[in-house]
């Protein structure tokens, strides 16, 4: 900390007691205001408040906040201080902040926004940065998925000391990374195949069998693998089965964990202890919490886009265990709510499913064309109130997650 | 679902996604899945066949849909059309084309590539489109043109393009709210071939377009059951009340 030019200590200094304030104002859990006005003071902070610290960047279009959490329990074994933005604010204020309320920390685990890969990149010196994924999310305000690969491209290009800890099994992530001085391929999955029918290099259609995929024209292929989910096991790069045995639930999740070991090898953490603590993370940020509300054990789920959906509704509890679906179309959700016809909704037919949020009429619409009977609610207390007893898994989109978790009390 | 070539029951619609692969950025499915459930709900049948860019259009559909696409793939499917030549086909014997966003700018004579230079089209409809100076994105509400006899359509628009008319297509509407073609219209059509900017998705929101095409491949629909229409026409007042001014 000392070592911080006189004007970032005032700018870390500043945004830390704003995010104190923030707080006790209870206006925010302060993880934000503080790097932002910190940054308006000295914009050089990231990188001045990452010199010096061996940095993990997370990034893609599903499971940042997760895999940032698996990450940083499975370098807990190093014994060392490790910084991260833990709760999703993950543009450059919610980055600037988790550094500077920890200065004593010598690794940091941050969750960053796709769009800021390359700023951040550079600015950080990142040590490894793990790519997940690329799929259609709130196209009113994010870029296309192929321009921000060939940012990531060039971004990776620019920095031959990174380690690329990369998903094979997702073609964009695949090409995105190809040319990274230093890479990990890990075969993490592709549960939404419909943003990558054509290769990313030169256009054609891929050819997929099994878990390979290839590109019929160019020479572009999947990568061979060096960690890899098997059912709920890992396999290792020796060739060994590991069983995960996590809390959280979900294939993607697994597959997020698999790719925090692949961290930790870099990391020089041996599976073997890596596994160990990420086996504790049970909810994330309000995300898998199961919560008490009158009687009704509810469990809470977030789900963005059409990737994200499909992979929630894998996630659910399977029947009769009734489910309400939330959305919003607020900035952060994004306004369009057309995505709402890109997930297949077939499989929650015979269900009692209520539909909430701001947007339930654009949700019941799409729930009828699928001849999924359903109730409107106005929100969540209506859902249990109407069922009184048992439990109810609810997928919500971004801020209509918020504000059922806002209903059922921080706690959750 | 059948593959390209083979033949429903002679009474059903055939329905034909063309390239889903390509172009099928936001909810496009939904036009789709509206159109079989407006069909047989009036005891219509109704055949939908998805066609990926690496298989021939079939010609012999009574409905082709096109949906939206990022540039690169938007460029990739106009070339393959061209190349296949079995859209231009169906369109010139009668069938029905309905295509949105970067789908309706293909059918054009021209439209903008990846970096926004001249890229050409189907020439199926008498439009050229280029690259605008800002980005269109919101809610839209635009009055169709009366001679369709379609209430006014709300949808989402999420493009960059400027779209022109030649003498041989018409405006599909005029906008109150949003962009649309960037003159005032919104969309095109010359005889049954017809293009829009909406999503939404468009014919969950506008059923009355959805008839207007089935329309047009199988002839006058009978108004559904009101409680059938009922969440569709909720839908459609919470749209154009949340814009209206």
């Amino acid at each position: 900390m000392n070592k911080l030019p006189l004007r970032a200590r005032l700018a870390t200094s500043v945004g830390g007691a704003a995010s104190k304030v923030s707080r006790l104002a209870g206006r925010g859990d302060g993880s934000v205001i503080g790097g932002v006005i910190g940054l308006r003071l000295e914009p050089g902070l990231l990188a001045m408040l990452a010199q010096g610290k061996r940095i993990v960047l997370v990034t893609g279009t599903n499971g940042k906040t997760t895999t940032t959490r698996l990450v940083t329990a499975a370098l807990a074994p190093l014994g060392e201080h490790i910084a991260s933005n833990a709760f999703g604010a993950n543009m450059e204020a919610g980055m600037a902040s988790a550094l500077g309320q920890a200065p004593e920390a010598t690794i940091a685990v941050l969750e960053c926004d796709e769009s800021f890969i390359p700023p951040v990149l550079e600015a950080t010196r990142a040590r490894a940065l793990v790519l997940l994924n690329l799929s259609r999310d709130q196209m009113d305000r994010a870029a296309e998925i192929w321009l921000l690969a060939r940012r990531w491209r060039d971004a990776i290009a620019a920095a031959p000391g990174c380690h690329v800890v990369a998903n094979a099994d997702d073609p964009l992530i695949a090409w995105a990374a190809a040319d990274a001085a230093h890479v990990t391929w890990v075969a993490a999955g592709q549960r939404w195949h419909d943003d990558s029918w054509c290769c990313p290099r030169c256009g054609s259609h891929l050819r997929r069998r099994g878990d390979e995929w290839r590109c019929g024209e160019c020479s572009f292929a999947r990568p061979p693998v060096r960690w890899a989910l098997s059912g709920r096991d890992v396999t290792e790069p020796a060739g060994r089965i590991r069983p995960l045995d996590l809390a959280l639930p979900g294939r993607a999740n697994q597959s997020n964990a698999v790719v925090a070991l692949a961290v930790a090898e870099v990391f020089g953490v041996d599976a073997a202890h890596a596994v160990r603590g990420m086996r504790d993370v049970a909810s994330v940020a309000g995300r898998y919490t199961t919560v008490q509300r009158r009687g009704v054990a509810i469990r809470l789920l977030l789900a963005k886009n059409p990737a994200g959906w499909l992979e929630a509704l894998d996630v659910l509890r399977p029947a009769p265990v009734p489910v309400m679906l939330a959305v919003n179309a607020q900035t952060p959700d994004g306004r369009d709510t057309s995505w709402l016809w890109d997930v297949d909704y077939r499989r929650l037919r015979g269900r009692q499913v209520f539909v909430g949020g701001e947007r339930r009429t654009d949700l019941a619409v799409r729930l009828e064309t699928d001849d999924v009977s359903f109730e409107i609610v106005s929100g969540i207390d209506e859902a249990v109130d109407r069922l009184r007893h048992g439990r109810l898994e609810v997928i919500g989109n971004y801020t209509a997650f918020q504000q059922i978790r806002t209903v059922l009390g921080r706690a959750a | 679902m059948s593959a390209p070539g083979e033949r429903a029951g002679s009474g059903a619609v055939r329905l034909v996604w063309v390239y889903p692969d390509l172009l099928s950025t936001y909810g496009d499915r939904g036009n789709l899945l509206v159109l079989e459930r407006r069909a047989r709900l009036r005891g219509i049948g109704a055949e939908p066949v998805l066609v990926n860019s690496d298989q021939p259009v079939p010609r012999d559909g009574d409905i082709y849909l096109l949906g939206g696409g990022e540039d690169l793939p938007q460029v990739l499917a106009a070339r393959r059309l061209r190349a296949d030549g079995g859209l231009a086909d169906a369109a010139g014997r009668g069938a029905v084309v309905f295509a949105v966003c970067a789908g309706y700018q293909l059918l054009g004579h021209e439209f903008g590539g990846a970096d926004g230079e001249p890229t050409a089209g189907l020439g199926i409809l008498d439009i050229r489109s280029g690259r605008g100076e800002r980005r269109a994105v919101g809610e839209i509400v635009a009055d169709v043109d009366p001679a369709l006899g379609v209430p006014t359509l709300t949808g989402f628009e999420n493009h960059q393009g400027v779209t022109r008319l030649g003498p041989d297509a018409r405006p599909l509407a005029r906008v109150s709210r949003g962009i649309g073609n960037g003159d005032g219209a919104e969309g095109a059509y010359a005889g049954r071939v017809l293009g829009t900017y909406l999503h939404g998705p468009a014919l969950v929101r506008n059923p009355g377009l959805a008839d207007l095409l089935l329309g047009w491949a199988a002839g006058p629909m009978r108004p559904l059951p009101a409680a059938q229409e009922e969440l569709t026409l909720t839908l459609r007042r919470e749209r154009l009340a949340a814009v209206a001014p």
